[in-house]
């Protein structure tokens, strides 16, 4: 690619996907039964269609999990959903309020954290905002800080917070956990659960990790030669225990689906 | 480049900013990445840096003893290289008759002028190149090109074109000035993390919003280099050009003792250019410590 200053001359082409995608206008994305709904979305690089076709309706508070071999187009669907792809084709119908966490946590490093929470948001007291939402992840004490000298796990809790502080009907959670030390990954699980809780988006979860999907979601999708492949519900209550029986035979099917063999099969 | 004015910057530990807030417990969340803060480093922190900024006004204060210990045993002669002492006295006798002071106010205001010129020059011209695949494309290749003109063989042109007076004198600077500062405040934006205008995108931050919250400060510290570049080629601009033809400022003094043989009104002059430049330089500095304070471990 040229280096255009990525993101500023692509501004019309979002619009322009938000219009064409607007079928339904009347029961849209937020305001039916549905958080978000994708019928036939594809997306070609050069020849090769990535996504061929992928259909995904994520219900109102609906937690689904995405997962897939690298390559898969999983990143490529959400990044679909997040309004960062100018280039599908196809049905995609969101809320008006969609955020996103990255894998990176994506703090503007010259704002303070505060500031990074509540960062184009229009609203009366955005430090009182931001100090809700820092509370709500744990991070009452580093408004004022910098987001450089927060630690990784620190960092995606402020991500988080800027997500949420924007009372999204979806949720986008592309791979935030896959950076974090194993136990930073165990709280954080157990915050995002919280928060999904307490709020109610619909979150879709994209994710390498079937463990990580069978904790959270309460349907983990397969992508798969450009569509779901494969649909499985979680009916396990929570908070979830991984050695639980139900999920020890699910992620057995999911691992098939991704092409691992179970263990001891070999 | 010895600059003596760095004063608290060698501090093996360099301070972290410390946030606002109280930060006693914080979480130690993530292994390594967490960094020290808090508690009593800041006062200890001070007081190592200020002794390594007195730790370097030792060597150039033992030079200056060693250059007056020559000067006054006649190893060097007054009419090579005057004694400090002597050129301390010339100052306080040119600043008592007026002429440093004139001088120096005439060389100043050029190099503001020239500087103010060829700042708004750069950075605009950096903005409108950096913004747009369209503003790339009018501006960079021309810019590209004039950068690979020598400016001070421009000096010709600029007398047949402005004269003599102060015209070419902050043209001059402008050249030197605008430059470094274009090409820095250029590559600045666009060196600003791709990742951080998506998440502008998925804030619904706008156009106006991304410069103004991403673009623009992401630049600044690339952009902040190139002001001190630019300052530096002011300084050398103004020189050469004062050197060429003027009839008053540091240069015309400097000319002028020539001709009468004044060594250590030629040494003051050249000593006063000095100190502007690090008058200067140091400013930004302080700006840089103030604009950058977010980033890790600054001041470097």
């Amino acid at each position: 690619m040229a280096q255009g200053l990525p993101g500023v001359s692509a501004e019309p082409d979002a619009a322009g996907t938000d219009a064409a995608a607007g079928t339904d206008t009347e029961a849209g994305a937020g305001t039916g039964a549905y958080a978000a709904r994708v019928q036939g979305l594809t997306r070609r690089f050069g020849d090769r269609a990535v996504l061929d076709g992928a259909d995904l309706t994520i219900a109102r508070g609906e937690f689904v999990a995405l997962l897939g071999r690298s390559g898969s187009g999983k990143s490529t669907l959400l990044r679909a959903l997040a309004g960062l792809d100018g280039g599908t084709e196809g049905g995609l119908d969101v809320p008006a309020t969609v955020a996103v966490a990255f894998q990176e946590p994506r703090l503007v490093p010259w704002k303070r954290v505060w500031a990074n929470v509540v960062l184009g948001l229009d609203t009366a007291d955005p430090r009182g905002a931001a100090d809700k939402a820092l509370a709500e992840v744990g991070l009452a004490e580093r408004g004022g800080a910098w987001p450089l000298t927060l630690s990784g796990g620190e960092a995606q809790r402020a991500s988080l917070a800027r997500a949420l502080v924007r009372d999204p009907g979806l949720l986008l959670l592309d791979e935030p956990f896959s950076a974090l030390d194993a136990l930073t990954r165990i709280t954080m699980h157990r915050l995002v659960l919280d928060l999904w809780e307490r709020h109610r988006p619909g979150v879709l979860l994209v994710t390498h990790d079937v463990d990580e999907a069978l904790l959270l979601a309460d349907r983990v999708l397969v992508l798969d030669g450009g569509r779901i492949a494969h649909e499985s519900r979680v009916g396990t209550p929570r908070p979830r225990h991984r050695d639980h029986p139900d999920l020890t035979a699910l992620r057995a099917t999911l691992l098939a689906r991704l092409g691992v063999a179970p263990e001891g099969t070999a | 480049m010895p600059t003596p004015s760095v004063s608290t910057s060698s501090a093996p530990a360099s301070p972290v900013p410390t946030p606002s807030g109280p930060a006693s417990s914080a979480p130690a969340s993530s292994a390594g990445a967490e960094v020290p803060r808090g508690r009593a480093r800041p006062a200890l922190a001070t007081l190592r840096s200020s002794r390594a900024a007195l730790a370097r006004w030792i060597s150039p204060l033992v030079l200056l003893v060693l250059w007056q210990l020559a000067s006054s045993t006649g190893l060097l002669s007054e009419r090579q290289l005057p004694a400090p002492s002597t050129v301390g006295s010339t100052a306080l006798d040119l600043i008592g008759d007026g002429t440093l002071t004139d001088a120096i106010t005439v060389s100043v205001q050029r190099a503001a002028l020239g500087f103010a010129v060829g700042a708004l020059a750069g950075v605009g011209l950096a903005v409108l190149a950096g913004l747009s695949r369209l503003g790339e494309n009018a501006v960079d290749p021309v810019m590209q090109m004039l950068r690979a003109l020598p400016h001070f063989g421009l000096i010709p042109l600029f007398i047949l074109w402005f004269g003599i007076g102060e015209s070419p004198k902050v043209a001059l600077v402008a050249l030197g000035v605008a430059f470094p500062l274009y090409l820095n405040t250029f590559a600045g934006i666009r060196g600003v993390d791709g990742g951080l205008a998506e998440l502008a995108r998925t804030l619904r931050l706008g156009r106006a919003g991304l410069v103004r919250h991403i673009v623009l400060p992401g630049a600044l510290p690339q952009a902040l280099v190139g002001l001190r570049q630019s300052l530096a080629a002011a300084w050398l601009a103004l020189i050469v050009a004062e050197q060429v033809n003027a009839d008053s400022g540091l240069g015309y003094m400097i000319n002028n003792a020539r001709e009468f043989l004044r060594t250590d009104v030629v040494v003051l002059g050249l000593a006063v250019y000095a100190v502007l430049g690090l008058l200067t330089d140091a400013a930004v500095r302080l700006v840089e410590r103030r604009a950058l304070t977010w980033r890790k471990g600054f001041p470097v």
